[in-house]
């Protein structure tokens, strides 16, 4: 739905300097064009809930992290979302692909459309779930508005095929 | 997996006396369980991380963190076996990402001590898995009088750095308590970072 040109783009404006990450086959296409860019960095993670304890110390340390998960990988974070974002109160952001929204021909009644959302608002995480290409601009525009507000943002990308 | 047999262990509050002395004033240290009980005893610099409350085993993952956005400081980061066991795979992401400004050593007591010292699946040689997951730096000790004459060399090795100490449990002492909230706490870190 959207191409690493865009995601870069969108991260650039934010000021982002870290890009925590586990990949999963849409938000891995944007790791070369991220890479790319002089303003940031990739960090690769060997499981997801480590992301969220990486991104603190970045934060902590003066810099300006998102985590880019899939949302597999957002269930499996939750100790760490928990300590990270409610104990020590850091606003980190996320962007949190949603593996079978668009289509679920690979993997029929995922359970991933179940649980994501409700789990979001469990971890009492202001997110806005984008399904369309034309919801490009709503990256910036909600994390953001969220970092303004010092409290953590999450951009949930509809995904296609697991 | 087991490691070779230890015939001494010796008390990890030494081990952190030894550390407070031998620690840089621009170095963080973050300590969490055990180790965070007893630092807070001895120390209360401006960057010192208690890691309290913490989330499960990632005193590695968020010592890398401040690694890299902090590059001239050095972060140093005491954990526990049992934590350690909960996170091997920072491990490989701290080489990975090439974090040469990182120190991670392990109080390795055998046991679940703050819960009440209940046994561990295996007793895993961390050392082994820290060499293959990238450190360049690995180190053993189970004798306090080696550790105090080495711990410089220690610290200033290069990085990133490994070292597990063979310390004895403290059986029948409770957890580390919050010295505040958490919240509070990473703001003062923060201004402490950026001065």
């Amino acid at each position: 739905m959207f191409s690493g040109d865009q995601i870069a783009d969108s991260l650039e404006r934010l000021g982002v300097t870290h890009v925590v990450t586990v990949p999963d086959s849409t938000i891995g296409q944007w790791q070369s064009e991220i890479e790319s860019r002089a303003t940031m960095k990739v960090v690769r993670v060997c499981r997801e809930g480590e992301a969220w304890e990486v991104a603190a110390g970045l934060e902590l340390g003066g810099a300006r992290p998102v985590v880019m998960i899939q949302c597999t990988g957002f269930f499996e974070s939750g100790d760490a979302i928990r300590n990270v974002l409610h104990d020590w109160k850091l606003p980190i952001a996320s962007i949190i692909g949603y593996r079978s929204y668009l289509s679920q021909e690979t993997l029929p009644g995922d359970t991933c459309l179940v649980f994501t959302e409700p789990l979001l608002d469990a971890w009492k995480i202001d997110y806005r779930l984008l399904t369309k290409p034309t919801d490009i601009g709503v990256i910036v525009e909600h994390l953001s508005a969220c970092r303004s507000a010092n409290k953590p943002g999450a951009i949930v990308v509809a995904e296609g095929k697991a | 997996m087991s490691a070779p047999a230890k015939a001494t262990r010796f008390v990890a509050k030494d081990a952190l006396v030894a550390l407070h002395y031998a620690r840089d004033a621009r170095d963080v240290v973050i300590t969490t369980m055990s180790p965070a009980r007893d630092w807070m005893t001895l120390t209360q610099s401006p960057l010192d991380i208690v890691f309290v409350p913490s989330a499960m085993g990632h005193a590695t993952s968020l010592g890398l963190g401040l690694a890299l956005a902090q590059p001239d400081r050095r972060v140093i980061v005491c954990n526990g076996d049992g934590s350690m066991l909960m996170n091997l795979g920072s491990l490989v992401t701290i080489a990975g990402a090439g974090a040469t400004n990182v120190v991670v050593l392990v109080f390795q007591n055998g046991v679940y001590e703050v819960t009440g010292a209940q046994p561990m699946p295996a007793q895993a040689d961390l050392t082994a898995i820290a060499r293959g997951a990238g450190f360049q730096s690995v180190f053993e000790f189970s004798d306090i009088d080696e550790w105090t004459s080495s711990i410089n060399d220690v610290l200033a090795a290069r990085g990133p750095v490994f070292a597990v100490l063979h310390v004895a449990p403290d059986v029948g002492i409770p957890g580390p308590k919050s010295p505040g909230p958490a919240g509070e706490r990473a703001r003062r870190l923060r201004e402490a970072l950026s001065s």
